[in-house]
């Protein structure tokens, strides 16, 4: 991969060991999505507090890009305010979209994902946890699985 | 290089191709992704620009020399694929803009004149998506069932319940004569006759064997057959149906408009007879023109050879492949199958695969294969795809196996 190296050992080591890859038992939002091109299939668990986001789980299968950003993703949005996660979606987008360029300072390990820009087919692999976890923030009020497709 | 593989003298070949000669990061391009589109030789080249440089008019409009210039080169056109698929006559030839077009054609003009409540459509689980959807929407809107033959777990038609799946309600077969996911070559002469004996017509999806294997519709007696001329060494946007003549005129029009028409009133219009009828709107003129001179650059191979090519890099990439550690779907045996080689590599996912490869230069497919009833019946997301042509090379072969060893590597 010419990805620079020490991203890809960030990648590869979120990919082959997961954070919080689990269900979340009693947790009030879930949303599920699948990129059927490729087989990427994410389910996002969220627990809310008050306005925090107290807790972030996923379960899913798929390629490195889009388990790994997943895996990063509930590290960097767990404790904090939910308008604030919602901005970090976005922001974790624009990245993905070439429009913005995060320091690692800001973005911690997310910034690793910065090289799949160059692969423009595997960009939704990359934002695939985000549009999940948004639409759970979102609309996923409501318990149960929503499917919903991209790509 | 190896020169010589199954009768294709391959470097003089890879000569005719230039965007072989293109690198990345300084690496040759390795292309096996021909079964989703072939390269195309500077013959194919050359006949579309000479079309525009020379010859370019509406056909069958103009009554200018010019005009007639085109009409001629896209009727000649015509008459080569007829000649190349053994054919009986060019209007038994319909220019479409390939496989999936023609299947909706016979869908919706045979289907909807033939399909009733009651009725079935047979097709396999094996089929492309463009072989399966446009059989849902007819289904959908006559009332008639739709059936499937399922596979075995060795990527074959599961034959073993045909009796009771192809039945006197069967109305149609539509079958692949080479999957594009598994390989796997189809016993056509078999399920046609099956298929006759319940009076039954059938369609073939040639997207794959057209490019690869030696077609003769009459020895086939197929009613239908559909092909792609973008995966034959021909432009994309060309390609066609062959049809029986009786079926083609007595089936009504698919779309209306220009050129199709015989006379036009206010309250209807008469047509044309096949294939002219089929036919609405300017054609793909210069990518018909194109097709035409791919089918000569095939001819002049021989499709024996270049099946024989297929045969023996296939059966070097399945030895290979499955030497690395990979698992491959669809048959093991060489002389069963098609050039397309569906695996997954140990922990390495197909998307992340073909990221890998590609930075050594090397174009793999990695998806679905818009097969994803046979993702579905091998219980796996997604397959990585290496598909071969006649510009493809052993040494290519091992270039992709010394590329999935990188892999391993990164992942393990």
């Amino acid at each position: 991969m010419a990805l620079d190296d020490i991203y890809k050992e960030v990648i590869l080591d979120h990919y082959k060991s997961p954070r919080n890859k689990r269900e979340l038992p009693g947790a009030e939002l879930q949303c599920h999505a699948n990129n059927p091109l490729c087989g990427d299939d994410i389910t996002v668990y969220a627990h809310v507090e008050g306005d925090t986001v107290a807790e972030v789980t996923f379960q899913g299968a798929g390629c490195s890009i889009s388990q790994s950003s997943a895996s990063m993703m509930t590290e960097a949005v767990t404790g904090k305010p939910v308008a604030s996660a919602l901005d970090l979606a976005s922001e974790f987008r624009g990245m993905m979209a070439g429009d913005v360029d995060p320091s690692e300072d800001e973005f911690g390990d997310l910034v690793a994902l910065k090289g799949v820009v160059k692969y423009p087919i595997r960009i939704k692999c990359a934002v695939l946890a985000w549009d999940v976890l948004q639409d759970a923030l979102v609309d996923g009020s409501a318990s149960g699985t929503q499917p919903h497709t991209v790509g | 290089m190896t020169h010589q593989i199954g009768g294709l003298d391959v470097a003089k070949i890879r000569e005719d191709f230039p965007i072989l000669s293109r690198t990345f990061d300084g690496r040759p391009l390795v292309y096996l992704d021909s079964a989703a589109t072939s390269q195309k030789p500077q013959q194919v080249i050359d006949a579309v620009s000479d079309f525009y440089a020379h010859h370019n008019a509406n056909a069958h409009r103009g009554i200018y020399t010019l005009g007639e210039e085109a009409t001629e080169r896209f009727e000649g056109a015509r008459a080569a694929i007829a000649r190349f698929l053994g054919a009986p006559s060019a209007d038994t030839i319909v220019f479409t803009k390939g496989v999936t077009e023609s299947i909706n054609l016979v869908a919706n003009s045979w289907g909807r004149a033939n399909l009733h409540e009651g009725d079935e459509v047979l097709i396999t689980e094996m089929e492309h998506h463009s072989n399966i959807v446009p059989w849902q929407m007819i289904t959908a809107q006559t009332g008639a069932a739709l059936r499937y033959i399922p596979l075995t777990d060795d990527g074959l038609l599961d034959l073993s319940q045909l009796g009771s799946l192809l039945t006197e309600r069967t109305k149609v077969l539509g079958v692949t004569g080479m999957s594009n996911a598994l390989g796997t070559i189809t016993p056509l002469r078999q399920l046609i006759d099956a298929a006759h004996a319940v009076g039954a017509v059938v369609l073939v999806d040639a997207a794959q064997l057209a490019p690869h294997h030696a077609i003769d519709v009459q020895a086939l007696d197929t009613d239908f057959l559909a092909f792609s001329g973008h995966k034959m060494l021909g432009p994309t946007a060309s390609g066609g149906l062959f049809g029986k003549a009786e079926l083609l005129e007595a089936m009504p029009p698919f779309m209306g408009g220009g050129e199709m028409i015989h006379e036009v009133f206010h309250d209807h219009s008469t047509f044309k007879a096949a294939p002219h009828k089929f036919e609405a709107g300017t054609m793909q003129i210069a990518q018909q023109v194109g097709l035409g001179a791919a089918v000569a650059y095939l001819e002049g191979l021989g499709m024996d050879a270049v099946r024989a090519h297929e045969e023996e890099i296939t059966r070097y990439a399945l030895d290979r492949l499955i030497d690395a550690g990979a698992t491959v779907y669809g048959p093991k045996d060489a002389s069963a199958r098609g050039g397309a080689v569906s695996f997954w590599f140990k922990d390495v996912h197909p998307h992340d695969l073909a990221t890998i490869v590609n930075e050594q230069g090397i174009a793999i497919r990695a998806g679905h294969h818009c097969a994803q009833l046979v993702m579905r019946r091998y219980d796996v997301a997604a397959t990585a795809r290496a598909s071969f042509y006649v510009y493809n090379t052993k040494e290519e072969v091992d270039l992709l196996a010394d590329a999935l060893d990188h892999a391993q590597s990164i992942f393990s």
